[in-house]
């Protein structure tokens, strides 16, 4: 900050030229995307599951070993899924990181899920069962479209999990696959280059961009957009 | 029948989900808690935890938790309901969580520059005649900062409950003569106190066990149970101890849910 | 539901795009074939050109890993998973990994660049006869300051960080070693006692200190004193050669009651699978240019003795930096106080953390 001497775009150049860099960026949002969206998966029919559960103990038994990753400090879970994937035998990389960030990204899915299906009133369904829909129908004609707008938020704090975390991936990884946060934060030591940053910045700008055009396509096609009030 | 068996196929994924990622690991910790760093079966870690340094520790992280959790609830439902007014209010909406997706030490490390000496907040202050303060490593700053990082994640369950809100109920509650503050109390609140409650535990319940915040903005005057675990894990590797803390919390984290437990709804 | 299936392919299909772009980088570069050694260093701890350099000399590729600490590397190597061929862990590390078992021993005669190795760093306590590890980089630890915010004031002991005049002015380095070795220098006790009557003087005279205690940090400190943001700060040498790189202002000091000595040393752990590469590695970083080229890069201190007449003199003769054999004896590397000791040290620690508010 002392030092500021002027603008330079020489950060970014250097930048291209990062293979290993490059690499890493690409896996961080390979393992991001797809852990988000297998995770919103699993965590859809997991709130699914807990929703029609009958009896308010066992709801409420499973809300609590839903929230147990949560709660759980990043490092004990980073620690305790090493243990379990040695033990498993799973050679360390990019499936034992994608596992990791499936598992920890679905309780966030349950509980964002969750709220909008117990809002959802049960004679929807029974209506929609009167009519003679059977079990698929009923979900896809009555509960999805409902709690789409839950799936997203889950699907998005997903993401964001993912992106973020760094010590439950530091452990899982190995044999050369890395993500942006373990990089990082082994930079850390040794100070954070002005690289990063900028490498941050591109990030940052390209996903804004994104989630511009998404949002313009989402316009167009759908007037209605997300959720919005009709 | 028929539909049972539907059920129980479709939650599979989710059911071995819970036994190798939560209940397996739940086992492991529960079986390192039982042991000293030497490797010998003890129980001195359960009596450790209840020496007053870690008493007091368990103290502060449930008071800051609290603290960051009521801050953010203030600033994320008048921001998710302006939100709901705006036209373009799912773009607005992203443009809140996308910064959540810088990595969090780059952004501890900008608010070290912006708290600090010469940063940005005494810059403000010394426009209005203010001499500068010390920011950084203070209670504000780390709340602040706490705050800043959780936001996101409170205000988004809210949005979505505020946006399903049926606008008929407030007009009906208008024609019924209430004024704006009961309808708020007596209608919207209690429609969306679903969402609030699953922003409240998604905050709530990590802020317990924040750390990394603790020693880069607060330089380790704020030491909380996560902290704590953390340095068991990492540093003295102790992780008997760094376990039987975690136990405790994950106790915690079962007294909040059973609290904050749907009631109203049996089936 | 349309729109639902619309984004979970349109996802699906970016990974897939993602991975091909991946795979077609990772063969490009090489990394797919069997001719590789992985190394494991902290970040941003080697001059990257070296690494190509070695790559061209050797035909083999070299898959670099990082990590942040000396316990969370411990853990990875322990638990096995990825086969890490050379790793540098901290001297204090070196002892609990050989009682472990988790170090192979190295073939000196493989090893012909370890006659450059300076002789004052050969032979430690924490490895007798160098039998597993090679020294990378070396320091102590002292005070950074800076007289500007001090007045103009300069500090050479322990003791002078009691002054009152010092009021919130020092940052202390996040390590119960360091911390609790600070107030056992001062009161002139080795950094290796265990003597918990020793040890309890130490902690009383560390919360004597608390006003003066600005925050307990860890990296950041550099920043944070590159930035004015504070006068003092305990820290170990590299960080502070880092430092003074930036802000000219600083100066450091090793305190004259004495201070830890540290070194930072290549091994080869257990699971390595490519041992001959391995080696080669080791014994190409030890060249005498290698290493001048690597020191200029990273800024630490060097323990090659031949490579220093191919460094800048400026650097060679700071003896802040390489201080003089004199000063080295009075320094002293962390013994590995056992299991019990070291949780006595933290546990004293984590009250002094306490104590502050």
């Amino acid at each position: 900050m002392i030092h500021f001497t002027g603008f330079t775009l020489d950060w970014y150049r250097e930048l291209f030229h990062d293979t290993r860099l490059l690499i890493i960026v690409l896996n961080t949002l390979i393992i991001a995307l797809l852990s988000s969206i297998i995770a919103t998966i699993i965590g859809v029919f997991g709130a699914l599951g807990i929703y029609t559960l009958r009896k308010r103990q066992t709801k409420n038994a499973f809300l609590s070993l839903n929230n147990v990753l949560i709660v759980s400090p990043d490092v004990i879970i980073g620690a305790s899924f090493l243990i379990l994937f040695t033990m498993l035998g799973l050679k360390l990389g990019f499936y034992s990181v994608l596992l990791s960030h499936i598992a920890f990204s679905i309780p966030i899915v349950v509980l964002l899920v969750l709220p909008k299906l117990s809002e959802m009133k049960p004679s929807l369904i029974d209506a929609a069962r009167d009519l003679g829909a059977n079990n698929w129908n009923v979900l896809a004609k009555v509960v999805f479209p409902y709690i789409t707008p839950g799936i997203f938020a889950g699907f998005f704090m997903a993401l964001t999990y993912s992106l973020d975390d760094f010590a439950v991936t530091f452990f899982v990884t190995g044999n050369g696959f890395s993500t942006l946060s373990v990089e990082i934060y082994s930079l850390a030591r040794r100070g954070i280059s002005l690289n990063i940053n900028a490498l941050s910045t591109v990030l940052f700008v390209v996903t804004i961009v994104l989630v511009g055009i998404y949002y313009l396509i989402t316009r167009r096609t759908n007037m209605k957009g997300v959720g919005v009030r009709k | 029948m028929q539909t049972k068996h539907y059920q129980k196929l479709y939650m599979v994924p989710y059911f071995l989900w819970i036994i190798v990622f939560v209940v397996a690991p739940l086992l492991l910790v529960l079986y390192y808690s039982f042991f000293d760093v030497e490797g010998h079966f003890t129980f001195t870690n359960y009596q450790k935890f209840f020496t007053p340094v870690y008493l007091k520790m368990t103290f502060s992280s449930f008071w800051y938790a609290f603290l960051i959790t009521l801050i953010a609830l203030i600033i994320a439902y008048p921001v998710a309901y302006l939100l709901t007014k705006t036209k373009h209010k799912q773009l607005w909406l992203l443009l809140i969580i996308v910064p959540s997706w810088v990595n969090l030490l780059l952004k501890a490390y900008a608010f070290i520059g912006i708290f600090g000496q010469y940063g940005l907040a005494n810059g403000l202050l010394g426009l209005v005649g203010i001499a500068p303060k010390q920011i950084l490593f203070t209670d504000f700053s780390f709340v602040f900062v706490a705050v800043y990082i959780f936001i996101p994640f409170m205000i988004l369950p809210i949005f979505n409950a505020l946006n399903e809100l049926n606008d008929t109920y407030i007009d009906a509650a208008k024609d019924l003569g209430a004024s704006k503050w009961t309808t708020f109390r007596r209608v919207i609140f209690p429609l969306t106190i679903g969402g609030v409650k699953s922003g409240c535990q998604i905050v709530f319940i990590p802020a317990l066990s924040l750390f990394m915040l603790t020693r880069l903005i607060a330089g380790s005057r704020v030491i909380t149970l996560g902290t704590a675990i953390e340095q068991h894990f990492l540093v003295t590797q102790d992780w008997g101890m760094g376990s039987t803390i975690a136990v405790f919390l994950i106790i915690a984290m079962f007294i909040i849910m059973a609290f904050t437990a749907d009631r109203k709804r049996g089936a | 539901m349309k729109k639902l299936l619309s984004i979970l392919v349109a996802g699906l299909l970016v990974s897939a795009a993602l991975l091909y772009g991946v795979h077609w980088l990772n063969n490009d570069q090489g990394y797919a074939g069997d001719k590789t050694l992985t190394v494991y260093n902290w970040g941003d701890y080697i001059d990257t050109d070296l690494i190509k350099q070695f790559e061209k000399e050797t035909g083999i590729k070299v898959v670099y890993e990082t990590f942040d600490s000396n316990e969370a590397m411990l853990t990875k190597i322990q638990q096995g998973g990825t086969t890490y061929d050379v790793a540098v862990p901290s001297e204090y590390m070196i002892d609990k990994m050989i009682q472990a078992n988790l170090l192979l021993p190295l073939d000196h005669a493989q090893l012909p660049n370890l006659k450059n190795i300076d002789q004052r760093f050969m032979d430690l306590p924490f490895d007798p006869k160098n039998k597993y590890s090679v020294p990378y980089f070396w320091g102590t630890v002292g005070i950074a300051y800076n007289p500007k915010l001090l007045g103009g004031k300069k500090l050479d002991s322990w003791n002078d960080l009691w002054d009152p005049s010092l009021k919130q002015k020092i940052l202390l380095i996040d390590g119960a070693r360091e911390v609790i070795g600070m107030g056992l220098n001062s009161l002139g006790y080795s950094l290796n006692d265990t003597n918990k009557a020793h040890l309890q003087k130490a902690k009383e005279k560390l919360s004597e200190l608390t006003p003066n205690v600005k925050a307990i940090v860890g990296d950041e400190n550099k920043l944070l004193m590159q930035n004015n943001e504070a006068a003092i700060a305990v820290l170990w040498s590299g960080d502070a050669a880092d430092i003074m790189g930036e802000n000219e202002d600083i100066d450091y000091v090793v305190p004259k009651e004495g201070s830890n000595l540290w070194f930072d040393n290549m091994v080869i752990p257990k699971t390595a699978k490519h041992v001959k590469a391995a080696h080669q590695f080791i014994n190409f970083m030890l060249d005498a240019k290698v290493a001048a080229q690597n020191t200029e890069y990273v800024a630490y201190s060097s323990p090659n003795k031949a490579a220093l007449q191919y460094m800048p003199k400026e650097m060679v003769e700071d003896k802040r930096f390489y201080p003089s054999p004199g000063l080295t004896k009075r320094l002293e590397v962390y013994k590995n106080l056992g299991q019990k000791n070291l949780a006595y040290y933290n546990d004293l620690f984590l009250e002094f953390k306490m104590h502050r508010k």
